[in-house]
């Protein structure tokens, strides 16, 4: 059960993250909609965008699968476990995002799966 | 207003090159990661002060949203949801990864401390990684596909 509900964060996380900074760097948020009068805006508008509404559908199921891990299993462990998501994204950043992952990124990225290997 | 803004136009690079953070970033990476790791520690606390078996009935997460750790635990991670969207419209998603992951180093100290929770050599030997990946992100541009934020 532990390592199914790690496997279920890992995945959805990594699609909800790929659609979050797909569908934000198409319309970037300023500074000043952060202001507590805005935020409620920000919100409405947040909501009309499909990429970022499906996003947060994957986001839901991570959630209620790290409610359920956390009932079954250390904080301490939790948390950097679901850190191997870390990898998948880098790579998928390069290869769907074209971000510029330098030498130096891949080297965090690697650090980022040393630690699930060391810590589970 | 976010939605329906044009992309803006490139911001120039500056002098100090493209290598430079600044600080609306920081200061949003940091906001990011307090919210993670209060808003994780705060669900933590009420589920194991909660005597549920969760299963796989939705009645049971639901009801356990409502008490008041958990509560907090979310509105907290309500909070870090959308400015961690915001901070992925700012800089690359393979340099907020790994710079907001030092919350998995809070989060297991956090977890000693307050749980008394066994934190093996291996695990902090993990965090470790993680402060040396921060590190090496650290070093590169936060942005290196699209334009700065709209002023």
């Amino acid at each position: 059960m532990k390592w199914l509900m790690v496997a279920i964060i890992v995945g959805s996380t990594v699609l909800a993250d790929l659609l979050q900074s797909f569908e934000m760097k198409r319309h970037v948020v300023a500074a000043e909609d952060l202001r507590p009068g805005r935020l409620a805006g920000m919100l409405r508008g947040m909501a009309q965008r499909g990429p970022l509404v499906l996003a947060v559908f994957f986001m839901a199921i991570s959630f209620f699968a790290f409610m359920k891990l956390l009932s079954v299993a250390d904080l301490s462990f939790a948390v950097p476990v679901t850190a191997a998501s870390v990898a998948l994204e880098t790579v998928l950043a390069r290869l769907v995002l074209r971000e510029n992952v330098t030498a130096l990124r891949w080297a965090g990225a690697l650090c980022g799966v040393a630690t699930p290997l060391i810590s589970g | 207003m976010a939605a329906g803004r044009a992309i803006a136009e490139p911001a120039p690079l500056t002098s100090s090159g493209p290598k430079r953070v600044d600080l609306k970033t920081k200061l949003l990476t940091a906001f990011v990661v307090c919210t993670n790791v209060l808003g994780n520690f705060a669900m933590s606390w009420g589920m194991k002060h909660q005597a549920v078996d969760l299963g796989l009935s939705p009645f049971a997460y639901i009801r356990l949203i409502f008490t008041p750790w958990v509560l907090l635990g979310t509105s907290l991670l309500i909070l870090w949801l959308l400015s961690r969207m915001t901070l992925l419209g700012w800089a690359d998603l393979s340099y907020v990864l790994p710079m907001t992951s030092i919350g998995y180093v809070l989060s297991a100290v956090l977890g000693k401390v307050f749980f008394g929770e066994q934190v093996t050599w291996q695990r902090w030997l993990g965090t470790v990684f993680i402060v040396a990946g921060i590190i090496f992100v650290g070093l590169t541009s936060a942005n290196t596909t699209r334009q700065e934020p709209a002023r």
